[in-house]
């Protein structure tokens, strides 16, 4: 299923990660697990966002470079990185796809009362790809729209 | 499922899972009543509910459905709203047509008009229209089943004197259908009892009709609640007079078997006779006896001989991933072995390599059902079809015993009634249109399958009118799904009939017409991982080929390397391995390989893939073949055999065309599955630009 509404009045898990020098949190109700950077097979012709497949205990699962889709910098892998394996509810099928992170930090409970809705202007990505920007102490949180981030080009 | 398992069972089985279908997606609508795709879901499921039950005889269910099922039409056209009355009727009149399809004798038909007139109510001034003429038509259609009634009755004493006329009864029958009536004398009493103007008669009617028993119950509407009636269903149409008497409860069984075993015997009257001696009949009697003892020896064996077992479908799935996890820690174990030295082991390794490949032919094996089992259904739905349809249709079919994975198989059976339907319906023509065409007046149509390749091909071919080209032209233009005069070839123009909510009939019919069916067909193919063919000519009859993969599970591959990824290619579409020829790199500035004298196009996956790392010296071709076509992918390497465990895709690739699927290699890699089918035609613009140049 997709991740529950923010309007929900309660505060929610979710598992913080970086992306390009961001924090980005993901609901961690949708997290399978986290995986060491294993090798990725190329697929050609596939977009360039979803270009690759992984093995996940013997089951062959895409993975996604979300950092395409804000328009970072795409750089090699490192020591940190990780796939973050979540499963999606694409147009009603449910859909395991892994998230490359440049690095996973933790499982937090996050704010309701802080989360802004997103601006409409002023920001440097497509507003349909974020629920809201959430705040801890000094640093913004994106809470990406991952169904969205794959359902929409 | 064996070949000639009963096919009513098959209907059940298939309507209880859309019953449950349908009111799920009922249940769902209630809470969110702008669901399209829910709305459909019901519609679909009550469309094919109608469309089976007809096929299998259970006219009942299929005609209530009818009305339900124009009911949600209306709600799918907006004309009303799917409201929680709607629902909560509809949802009623779910539970009646599981009662009228699992037990028809149980069902109760006050329940089920009452439900249509709720229905009717709820559909508005508007639905009332459409309702009925609906119901009329079908009435005045010679549609529905024909059934023989026995009834017997007797009015009243004071019938004549109330007003009745028994012989203007007596023609109300006759116009029901083709009927025989017997008078029963017996209740009139001796000459001086006898009350002039008292009624003392009874009949005995045998009616044969395509009303329902209600029909038969309306004529004696104004006398019923005065009057002796009974009335059965006749289903043995070769009785015995025994079994006659003893139905209608004259003379009970017992008496009968008494009765009958005085009766001299054949043998003994031909004996008394002359015409053969005791001796001779004697030896044909001990034949008799012998034979008898046979057949049922025979009967009470014939459950041993094949003995089978039932097994649900998810353990044999799970079989299935289990074998082929074994298969693919087996290729693990063999990439591992081939370092080392030990003898034993290797040894070892190769055992189970022997085991996990029995295991595998095996398990495949259980899975695999010869498509007759399938076809076999087709027969009553041509047949009844036709004559619900007034054509003459002959239905042949070849290749039964092409074996099919039993998912595809089961998966097949929806979009194939929804083809055999269309042609019925659509693509043959009445028989006085067959005359004036100069055809046979009875059509055909043919259900093939055969194996090419790794694919299994199963074609349903019609002599009917072909597709109506300038028709789908003009609906598709109306809806929007292309420009006006849109330049299409023939095979894209008829992929648009595959379109949901596309139809050109120009009527409703209780079989098609309401666009539902070829989406249904197409999406289920897709979902297979196969492709629709459509081939017409206009006048001479339509030809559509579903191309389907043979498993879905696990495959013999060949592995190759392009650049530094491997690839898996299906072994039975490759027909050999060449070096590519230096100088014949480019043979006139195209890629074209001769091939002991044939000129075959070729690919290279390395241009294809846009691969970067340098080539290696030495490129190898795979020729492959799908049908008659061939083409040669040009490889870096050609790594060798693997037992390649087919995992699909997920959605986010369903736009990669080249591959048909992937799968995990020895060292837990991921490697992709090329698509040959798919690269073959690829290759055949190549072969076009050729014959253009």
């Amino acid at each position: 299923m997709t991740a529950p509404a923010i309007a929900d009045s309660s505060d929610f898990e979710a598992l913080t990660l970086g992306l390009g020098g961001e924090i980005f949190a993901i609901d961690a109700s949708i997290v399978h697990e986290i995986l060491d950077l294993v090798s990725v097979t190329e697929v050609p012709g596939a977009r360039e966002f979803v270009g690759g497949l992984i093995n996940v205990r013997g089951k062959v699962v895409p993975v996604a470079d979300l950092r395409l889709k804000f328009g970072m910098e795409r750089t090699p892998p490192t020591l940190d990185t990780r796939v973050v394996v979540v499963e999606i509810d694409l147009e009603g099928e449910t859909t395991v796809v892994g998230l490359l992170a440049d690095k996973v930090f933790e499982v937090t409970e996050i704010g309701r009362a802080s989360i802004e809705n997103t601006p409409d202007i002023g920001m440097k990505w497509r507003a349909e790809f974020i629920k809201g920007i959430g705040k801890r102490g000094t640093d913004f949180i994106v809470i990406p729209d991952i169904v969205r981030l794959f359902t929409i080009d | 499922m064996a070949a000639g398992a009963d096919p009513t069972q098959a209907f059940r089985e298939e309507a209880s899972d859309l019953l449950a279908e349908l009111e799920t997606a009922l249940l769902s609508l209630e809470e969110a009543p702008d669901d399209r795709d829910l709305l459909d879901t019901a519609f679909r499921a009550l469309h094919t509910i109608k469309g089976s039950g007809a096929m299998f005889g259970f006219e009942a269910a299929a005609g209530f459905t009818h009305h339900l099922e124009n009911a949600f039409d209306m709600v799918r056209r907006g004309v009303i709203a799917p409201n929680s009355a709607l629902i909560g009727v509809a949802l009623a009149a779910r539970d009646h047509i599981r009662t009228l399809i699992e037990a028809p004798d149980q069902a109760d038909q006050a329940l089920g008009e009452r439900l249509l007139a709720q229905v009717a109510a709820l559909t508005g001034e508007d639905g009332g229209g459409p309702a009925l003429s609906s119901a009329n038509r079908e009435r005045a259609a010679p549609s529905a089943a024909m059934t023989t009634w026995r009834f017997r009755f007797r009015l009243a004493l004071d019938a004549m004197a109330m007003g009745t006329n028994p012989l203007r009864l007596l023609d109300e029958i006759r116009e029901l259908g083709e009927c025989t009536i017997s008078c029963l004398t017996e209740g009139v009493p001796p000459l001086e009892e006898i009350d002039p103007c008292g009624c003392y008669l009874a009949w005995d009617v045998v009616l044969t009709t395509d009303q329902p028993e209600t029909a038969i119950e309306d004529v004696f509407i104004f006398v019923r609640d005065s009057m002796e009636l009974t009335i059965d269903r006749v289903t043995d149409l070769d009785p015995r007079l025994g079994e006659i008497l003893s139905q209608r409860g004259d003379v009970d069984p017992a008496t009968i078997e008494d009765i009958a075993a005085r009766q001299p015997k054949l043998g003994e009257l031909l004996v008394q006779d002359g015409a053969l001696s005791e001796e001779r009949l004697h030896s044909a009697l001990a034949e008799q006896k012998h034979l008898r003892a046979e057949g049922a020896a025979a009967k009470a064996a014939s459950p041993a001989a094949t003995s089978s077992i039932r097994v649900a479908a998810e353990r044999l799935d799970d079989l299935m991933d289990q074998v082929g996890e074994l298969v693919i820690a087996q290729a693990r174990l063999k990439q591992l072995i081939a370092t080392s030295d030990d003898l034993q082991i290797k040894a070892i390794a190769e055992e189970i390599e022997r085991l996990a490949n029995g295991l595998r032919e095996t398990t495949m094996g259980i899975r695999m059902l010869p498509i007759g089992s399938l076809f076999g259904r087709f027969r009553r739905l041509v047949r009844d079809l036709s004559r619900d349809l007034e054509k003459e249709v002959h239905l042949t079919t070849d290749g039964e015993e092409t074996e099919l994975d039993k998912t595809v198989i089961e998966r097949l059976n929806d979009p194939l009634v929804h083809i055999v339907r269309n042609s019925l319906d659509h693509g043959l023509e009445p028989v006085e249109e067959r005359m004036r065409a100069g055809k046979p007046p009875q059509g055909r149509i043919h259900l093939s399958a055969r194996h090419a390749g790794t694919q299994v091909q199963i074609s349903i071919r019609d002599d009917g009118r072909g597709l109506d080209r300038s028709r789908i032209r003009a609906k598709a233009e109306e809806q929007d799904l292309i420009p006006p005069g849109a330049k299409l070839s023939d095979a894209e123009l008829f992929q648009l009939i595959f379109h949901p909510g596309f139809s050109t009939a120009k009527s409703v019919t209780s079989l098609s017409g309401r666009g539902v069916g070829m989406d249904v067909v197409k999406r289920t193919i897709d979902s297979l991982r196969g492709t629709i063919e459509v081939s017409s000519i206009p006048g001479q009859g339509t030809d559509i080929v579903l191309s389907l993969p043979l498993t879905l599970a696990i495959i013999d591959g060949l592995l190759v390397r392009v650049g530094r990824g491997r690839f898996v290619m299906p072994l039975s579409a490759v027909e050999e391995c060449v070096e590519l020829p230096n100088g014949d790199e480019r043979h006139n500035g195209r890629n074209f390989l001769n091939i002991r004298d044939e000129l075959v196009p070729f690919i290279r996956l390395r241009e294809m893939f846009g691969t970067t790392s340098p080539p290696d010296p030495y490129q190898k071709v795979v020729i492959i073949s799908a049908g008659e076509r061939r083409i040669g992918l040009v490889v870096d390497q050609v790594l060798g055999d693997h037992q390649t465990v087919i995992k699909s895709l997920s959605k986010l690739h369903t736009d990669v065309a080249s591959f048909s699927g992937a799968t995990i290699l020895g060292d837990g890699t991921v490697a992709l599955i090329l698509d040959t089918a798919h690269l073959v035609a690829s290759g055949q613009g190549l072969d076009q630009q050729r014959s253009a140049s």
